[in-house]
């Protein structure tokens, strides 16, 4: 498969219908300006494919990054990719701000636990509160588990525990979440299709 | 959707009913504009497609529409009764397309009956119909009998006639306040469709998913559509638009409890076996031309699901495993998981993405089934209302409530790899951009870790029936954090005997020698590599759009098969010829079918005497119009929305769906729906632009676009309540109240139904008690949850929430 970069797009683009840029023979041209300005801004980065997290008109993205030299990344910007049939190139108010939704001081920084009837948040580490879970998954499970219900049909199951969300995952998560829970056996799994 | 989103530029009409693409699809909608200035599309000769917009509020899509129905909530069915009504009596309808396409032909049996708001086969008790009342008549050959003239009493095309003649346009004005004569010149235009060089979408979203007769209003337009013969085709079809990333894919693969991956029906309770699970879920043949290719392949998708989960412990022997697989007690959809909470039998809830507080509905008794519980776990990148809800929700005292509370902070889209689906079934593989921000990790390595610990528990202490945990396959890499692309892989399945990727999933086995997490996915990763990452887009069209189509074969994979456009068959005519020359979908030319993905056999000719019907996935091989798979009717019948100021006008007797399944009452709760008495006012729920449901309150720009809540109000209602534009009012609900800004606008209006005068207002859903606003405005935050007011019922068949229509009063705060 040929890999169309940026670059080939707009020669193509220049080629053919020549919609998207017109080279102004006329002195200034503020379209012509402002992409060079984002050329500058975005030379020598890293290009990636990615698609908007908001609706599901699933518009296609083309993100840039730059190794930061603490070795941490820098994410420089996110636009539409003008070469994908479903958006050509467009993004909406929400896609267009994807930015302030990628990175953002208002995550939830660490693992947080709260105890029956405690009222703040403690910190905790991953290792714990990943044991302790899985304490109240066995017995939850153990307490809730129909092996064969009233009427003798051989079911399996556990009542007490359900599993929703996923409207956001890789389908390759939601994939896995079905695998998992219903491997414990739950039953009650829900996501966004219905609600 | 049955098309996809660049699809929606071929229509020559574009029907949208319970959505607001301008708005919430504003970049989809793009291709409802190319079409409607694309002169070659339309009604006659053309000049440009006309947009219908049937909505309760005028809204940016009616604006650019050609005609705008304002409609009132939850009464659609009316509405598309009327239409198939006006297009059967007036012989609009695609005859050659409904008489071999459709089951139009097919003879019920003899006990169907419909009086009084009522099907036959109904028990009033048990609220529900007999699950052998809807039938077809059968021949000694096991076969439906059929009429191909169409003429008797009881085929399906005269009972549909019979059934809809009640739908007069001035019984449709009496329900739904649309004025008959603007009916009529919108039935005037749809009806133009049913000509073959001639093609309508319907385009609809939550807006009529959200009703308890969601179900079968859809079906409503779905019928519509067989009728004008537009299934099938590019530019027709029915086409629902999802509202968040990748809800599409995730219900694919089965994230509900009433399916498996592939739309396989969840085994229930009493299959003993595979083979009687098979039996009993999978569509029998009903006609010798019906290929019934779901119904002949189910257990070979389901063994070789089977063969992905439990790798070599399934076996023949063994029956693949499938005692493994739970059996729910009944219905376990969202509602059914509160109810649970609410009466102390749910002990634990896992929240990913998903926040319980402000989704609801009925946000108050949700918040009571959450402090019901023993534990909660919540994986989101950002703190949400139900992450947060001991301590921000309105009346909660976190000393009181004994829920454990556990936040684990995962990565979003950008810091992982893997596909979205699309609305239009186009899957996109997407790159890891950036690592994971602080601690967050990646919501199914969290999973993996906590199987890890539960299966090492169970190793250690033993406990209930631990064997299907021992024996489902991790075979990856690392199984605490299995690859994307390994997961990838599993879901396309491979021949287990030379290890190679499967292609297709004609090639699937029920004899355990092929694996395939999902069968629909078969094709999205093979020997050639992951065929979700093709990026050949529009920059070259005529290498990369042969067909000039649109359907951009090479970029991303579609399911099934990279079809474009599902049940494209029926795009053409019996001798294999497109109904419409310039817009084929598919296409014989002698030797195979051309075009699009066939959803056929690539070389049955159709002139050969054995050749499949069209809709090779029932066991009709025929689009239903008449179907016995709803629990609430055959046909879909008009019924009043849970909460409704007024008597059903069809069956007063009869005023609410008679199946709909009523939590509270069941529960043993006091009741919580309202009357018209007490809350005078309709009301609906929608979406903004700015927002993506509650997600969007913590990005700073989108905030400031849209930093308050409001209800969008009639002037007349205004001026009655004493309510000035900007004011802060109450709106209550038999179960909750909010108090927001009034925005006062003729976009929302008043209507007449049958001499009653009501009003109908509008409520954006996106605010509560988590996010900048609520930040700033803690104690204010506590009465922006729109759910609080919204009824905890849902459809009869999907269960699916009636957010979308009951009722409230508003005064003033």
């Amino acid at each position: 498969m040929a890999k169309v970069t940026r670059g080939d797009f707009f020669k193509f683009a220049g080629a053919g219908a020549g919609v998207l840029l017109t080279t102004s023979e006329l002195g200034f041209d503020v379209a012509k300006a402002t992409e060079i300005k984002k050329q500058l801004r975005i030379a020598g980065a890293t290009e990636a494919h990615s698609v908007c997290p908001y609706c599901a008109v699933g518009c296609s993205m083309i993100a840039y990054t730059r190794p930061n030299p603490d070795g941490t990344v820098k994410l420089l910007q996110i636009e539409g990719d003008p070469d994908s049939p479903i958006n050509e190139g467009r993004l909406c108010p929400k896609g267009a701000t994807a930015m302030q939704l990628a990175v953002s001081s208002r995550r939830v920084e660490s693992p947080l636990y709260r105890p029956a009837g405690a009222t703040e948040w403690q910190k905790i580490s991953w290792d714990d509160i990943l044991d302790k879970i899985a304490r109240h998954v066995k017995d939850s499970r153990d307490r809730t588990f129909v092996q064969v219900d009233k009427k003798g049909n051989l079911v399996n199951r556990v009542d007490g525990i359900s599993f929703a969300g996923g409207a956001a995952y890789s389908s390759e998560e939601g994939y896995f979440a079905t695998k998992v829970m219903r491997g414990l056996g739950l039953t009650h799994l829900e996501q966004q299709a219905r609600v | 959707m049955t098309n996809h989103w660049r699809d929606i530029k071929n229509a020559d009409v574009i029907f949208i009913a319970g959505a607001n693409p301008a708005e919430a699809h504003p970049v989809g909608f793009q291709w409802f504009m190319r079409a409607k200035l694309d002169p070659t599309k339309g009604l006659g000769k053309g000049g440009g497609a006309k947009i219908i917009h049937v909505d309760p509020r005028f809204s940016r899509t009616s604006a650019v529409a050609d005609q705008y129905l304002r409609i009132r909530t939850g009464t659609d069915v009316a509405l598309f009764g009327g239409l198939m009504n006006y297009v059967l009596q007036n012989n609009k309808f695609h005859d050659e397309y409904v008489r071999n396409y459709t089951n139009a032909t097919f003879i019920v049996a003899e006990n169907y009956g419909f009086s009084d708001g009522l099907f036959n086969g109904y028990d009033p008790k048990k609220r529900s119909y007999a699950a052998t009342a809807w039938n077809y008549e059968l021949g000694a050959d096991g076969f439906a009998k059929r009429d191909m003239s169409m003429q008797h009493p009881r085929c399906v095309f005269q009972l549909m006639k019979a059934h809809y003649a009640r739908y007069t346009p001035a019984m449709v004005e009496t329900i739904t306040s649309i004025p008959q004569a603007d009916f009529l010149k919108i039935a005037e235009v749809v009806g133009e469709m049913g000509r073959p060089d001639k093609v309508m979408t319907i385009v609809y979203a939550v807006g009529w998913t959200q009703h308890t007769t969601g179900v079968q209003i859809i079906r409503s337009g779905a019928l519509l559509q067989l009728l004008l013969g537009n299934m099938g085709r590019p530019g027709g079809g029915m086409n629902a638009e999802r509202g968040h990333a990748n809800i599409q894919g995730n219900t694919d693969h089965a994230i509900s409890w009433d399916i498996l991956p592939g739309y396989l029906k969840v085994p229930m309770p009493g299959q003993k076996n595979s083979d009687d699970y098979v039996k009993k879920s999978a569509a029998k043949k009903l006609d010798p031309n019906s290929w019934n290719f779901f119904g002949v392949n189910y257990k070979k998708f389901l063994v070789s699901m089977l063969k992905s989960w439990y790798g070599d412990y399934a076996t023949k022997d063994n029956d693949f495993a499938f005692a493994f697989l739970p059996k729910p007690d009944g219905n376990a959809s969202w509602m059914t998981i509160w109810d649970q909470a609410i009466q102390g039998k749910m002990e634990g809830v896992f929240l990913s993405g998903m926040t319980a507080t402000s989704i609801g509905p009925d946000s108050n008794q949700v918040l009571q089934g959450l402090s019901n519980l023993k534990w909660l776990v919540v994986m989101d990148p950002f703190p949400t209302t139900t992450s947060e809800f001991w301590h921000t929700a309105l009346d909660m005292d976190p000393a009181k409530i004994q829920t454990e509370v556990f936040m684990l902070p995962s990565t979003h889209w950008i810091e992982k790899s893997g596909s979205f689906t699309n609305s239009g079934r186009w899957c996109q593989w997407k790159d890891q951009v950036i690592p994971p921000e602080g601690q967050s990790m990646h919501d199914h390595w969290i999973t993996a870790e906590i199987f890890q610990r539960v299966k090492a528990l169970y190793q250690k202490e033993g406990g209930k029936f631990p064997d299907p945990i021992m024996h489902l396959t991790m075979d990856y890499k690392d199984p605490r954090k299995p690859d994307f692309d390994e997961l990838a892989r599993e879901i396309n399945g491979k021949d287990l005997k030379t290890g190679k990727q499967m292609v297709t999933f004609a090639k699937l086995a029920d004899d355990g020698s092929t694996s395939s997490g999902d069968w629909i996915y078969v094709g999205s990763y093979t020997p050639k590599g992951n065929q979700m990452k093709r990026r050949m887009g529009i920059s070259d069209p005529a290498k990369n759009d042969p067909t000039g189509m649109g359907f951009y074969p090479q970029w991303s994979w579609s399911w099934p098969l990279n079809r474009r456009i599902i049940y494209n068959r029926a795009s053409a005519d019996i001798n294999g010829n497109p109904w419409d020359p310039k817009r084929p979908g598919i296409k014989w030319n002698g030797t195979k079918w051309v075009g699009d993905v066939p959803d056929y056999p690539p070389a049955m000719s159709p002139h050969d005497p054995k050749a499949w019907l069209p809709f090779i996935m029932n066991g009709e091989g025929t689009g239903r119009l008449f179907s016995n798979t709803c629990i609430d009717g055959p046909l879909p019948e008009h019924y009043e929305p849970m909460e409704s100021p007024v008597q059903n006008a069809l069956h007063p007797s009869v005023q609410n769906d008679p199946v709909v399944y009523l939590y509270d009452k069941k529960g043993g709760r006091a009741n919580r729906f309202g009357t018209a008495a007490d809350f005078p006012i309709i009301a609906t729920t929608y979406r903004l632009t700015e927002h993506e449901h509650y997600l969007t309150q913590q990005v700073p720009l989108l905030v400031a676009l849209q930093p308050e809540p409001f209800v969008e109000m009639p002037p007349g209602l205004a001026q009655e309540k004493g309510i000035k534009n900007g004011d802060l009012v109450t709106v209550k609900s038999k179960r909750g109240e909010m108090t927001v800004r009034a925005l006062v606008t003729n976009r929302v209006g008043q209507l007449t139904l049958g001499g009653t005068k009501v009003w109908q207002v509008g409520i954006p859903i996106h605010w509560g008690t988590v996010g900048i606003q609520a930040d700033k405005f803690p104690d204010r935050s506590k009465y922006w949850l729109a759910n609080a007011l919204t009824p905890f019922v849902g459809d009869a068949n999907s269960r699916t929430p009636e957010f979308k229509s009951f009722l409230v009063a508003i005064d003033k705060a």
